[in-house]
């Protein structure tokens, strides 16, 4: 408590630029932990000398590392922006089902084997922003009655939603080829596996937009977070802002399951770890879990990749492995401030 | 010269389901006044307010600041104008009390630029102003209701309006955070020409403090004028639809009781 009292007493530039620096030592660390870590072991004379070692690290390794920090993030700074948005710290692109929408609307893409690129944007991803869109359009729609957002009501529909999107991609899964069904199962199981930097380079040309956009919204967040009249009065406008988010989000959240699949929790931890940390102000929390999260999610498939003797974990059993409780201390703890 | 710098012209809203819940009121307010909305419960009190406060557009009619219409102004030049406290602040973050009345210093900052230092005087200001000064460093999930009620009045006054809309704001305070909240604003009134504007059942709180009383009926305006005018009787009997309440003016205040 007294660590976080100290906090507020400096500005928030100073808190701002303290926060963020660290946290980008943390993800430079991981991501120098991640590229060093795996069943081949690489060094630096390797890289220059041993033409073997040299693809295998630039078409595997780094590759991978890179998913994990692109994925890790946005997973992460979604979560922090819809549980300001629903004042709500269990919301996630999980809990609120826009992951699973995602994953429908990438299945689909999978399935009719979509690999058309719209300006350079694969049709995956455009199908996994649909889906993801239509999920939260949803979720939000029965969880309001009248002015109110009922916030029982709001992780219900989410989960809801997400069970019924499970049992879509199952669906569509048995009807499909035998080829295409595989693919799905290995992509639904989450994992950070890709061959190459192309695919790398088609998810920034859409993450790095989506990310800045959200993170311009940092401070109607902040105010939202507080409470959604006062932010109206203090000048905030409301539905379009929520519009915005909703759409970002979907953005982020479907293009990041449609790459990774079904990796679960990191945007509820993440951005509680930030706000333990730095504090409440989403001004900090917004980008801070930007960066843990992608360091998160690089030492998560780290681990992955080397817990077992043969063979790798799916990164995502290892995120629900930590998430799960961490959701059950949340909404603890959540329930003690109810009382008060 | 009257300085009616708000006035609210013809106002009416129905809720999408439900029935007509204000009719055709209309409201002048000027400066340094304080204007108390009594009525019974479901009587519009909070909807009226609420299009004040521009969170409600109005289904008909319009609110007017300084001759343009509420909807006219840009959110943020708004928010300058006119602050609202809402009858609860509900915590879904443990925000530091700072923190929170600092973001009443919005509608000052330009958008993309951090709170400055004197962004922090002015929210440390206003915390002292409402006696919570002491409160800064605290946690607000961690509050009573009444220095929760405190912290959010210096939020609002942060934002230094020429208007304050309060929805009953003392509905869960006690009479010692009654009586402070009073003060500072007829304080507040006297120093800056603050404005008041307060939905609230406790009548005997508006015959001493309140120059101007709204009495609401049914979603219209049954009588208003001054303390004297409309806490009476005959008036208050009909505006709670209780027989047995009586009022009598006893030197500068008014008692309201009700009959066994």
């Amino acid at each position: 408590m007294s660590a976080a009292a100290s906090e507020i007493a400096a500005p928030l530039r100073a808190r701002l630029i303290r926060s963020l620096a660290i946290l980008l030592v943390v993800l430079v660390v991981a991501t120098a932990v991640g590229l060093a870590v795996g069943r081949q072991q690489i060094n630096f004379a390797q890289l220059s000398s041993d033409p073997f070692a040299r693809t295998l690290f630039l078409r595997l390794r780094l590759p991978r590392v890179l998913m994990g920090l692109l994925v890790g993030a946005s997973l992460a700074v979604t979560g922090a922006a819809l549980q300001a948005l629903f004042r709500n710290p269990l919301a996630d692109p999980f809990t609120l089902g826009v992951s699973g929408g995602g994953a429908v609307g990438a299945s689909i893409a999978i399935a009719f084997g979509w690999t058309a690129r719209v300006f350079g944007t694969p049709l995956l991803f455009l199908a996994a922003f649909g889906g993801a869109m239509l999920a939260v359009t949803m979720v939000r729609a029965i969880s309001r009655t009248g002015a109110l957002i009922v916030p029982g009501a709001l992780l219900l529909a989410g989960v809801v939603v997400n069970l019924v999107s499970l049992a879509m991609v199952l669906t569509i899964q048995y009807v499909i080829d035998p080829d295409s069904a595989l693919r799905i199962l290995r992509w639904m199981m989450g994992s950070l596996d890709v061959v190459g930097l192309e695919p790398i380079g088609h998810m920034l040309l859409v993450l790095v937009p989506g990310w800045l956009a959200l993170l311009a919204f940092s401070r109607q967040l902040h105010l939202m977070a507080i409470d959604e009249d006062t932010a109206a009065t203090l000048g905030v406008n409301v539905s379009r802002c929520e519009t915005a988010v909703h759409t970002l989000s979907s953005l982020i959240v479907g293009v990041a399951v449609a790459a990774g699949g079904a990796i679960g929790f990191v945007g509820l931890i993440v951005p509680h770890a930030v706000r333990l940390m730095f504090g409440e102000d989403l001004r900090i929390v917004l980008p801070g879990s930007l960066l843990l999260g992608g360091a998160f999610l690089i030492l998560a498939d780290a681990l992955a990749r080397t817990v077992l003797p043969a063979g790798e974990l799916p990164v995502g059993a290892i995120t629900g492995l930590l998430g799960g409780p961490a959701f059950l201390w949340l909404l603890r703890r959540r329930q003690s401030y109810a009382v008060m | 010269m009257t300085a009616h710098f708000f006035e609210a012209e013809h106002l009416a809203y129905a809720y999408p389901a439900g029935p007509v819940a204000v009719r055709d009121v209309s409201l002048s307010i000027a400066r340094a006044s304080m204007t108390a909305i009594i009525g019974a419960n479901g009587s519009g009190k909070s909807t009226l307010i609420r299009m004040l406060a521009g969170l409600l557009r109005p289904g008909s009619g319009r609110v007017v600041l300084d001759g343009v219409g509420l909807d006219k102004w840009q959110p943020r030049l708004r928010a300058r104008e006119i602050a609202y406290l809402p009858q609860s602040t509900a915590a879904a973050f443990p925000f530091r009390v700072l923190e929170l009345v600092l973001s009443g210093r919005t509608p000052h900052i330009p958008p993309f630029h951090l709170d400055a230092v004197a962004d922090r005087e002015r929210a440390l200001q206003a915390l002292e102003s409402t006696g919570a000064a002491h409160l800064a460093d605290r946690v607000i999930t961690g509050l009573s209701g009444g220095e929760r009620q405190m912290v959010i009045l210096a939020r609002a006054l942060a934002q230094e309006p020429r208007l304050l809309l309060l929805d009953e704001p003392s509905s869960s305070l006690d009479l010692k955070h009654r009586a402070e909240l009073m003060r500072t604003l007829a304080r507040l009134r006297e120093e800056r020409g603050l404005a008041v504007v307060m939905v609230t059942h406790d009548l005997q709180l508006t015959g001493s403090v309140f120059d101007h009383i709204v009495a609401l009926r049914a979603g219209e305006i049954l009588a208003q004028g001054r303390p004297g005018e409309v806490l009476e009787t005959g008036v208050l009997a009909e505006v709670y639809g209780e027989p047995k309440v009586r009022a009598q003016r006893m030197g500068g205040q008014t008692l309201v009781w009700v009959e066994a």
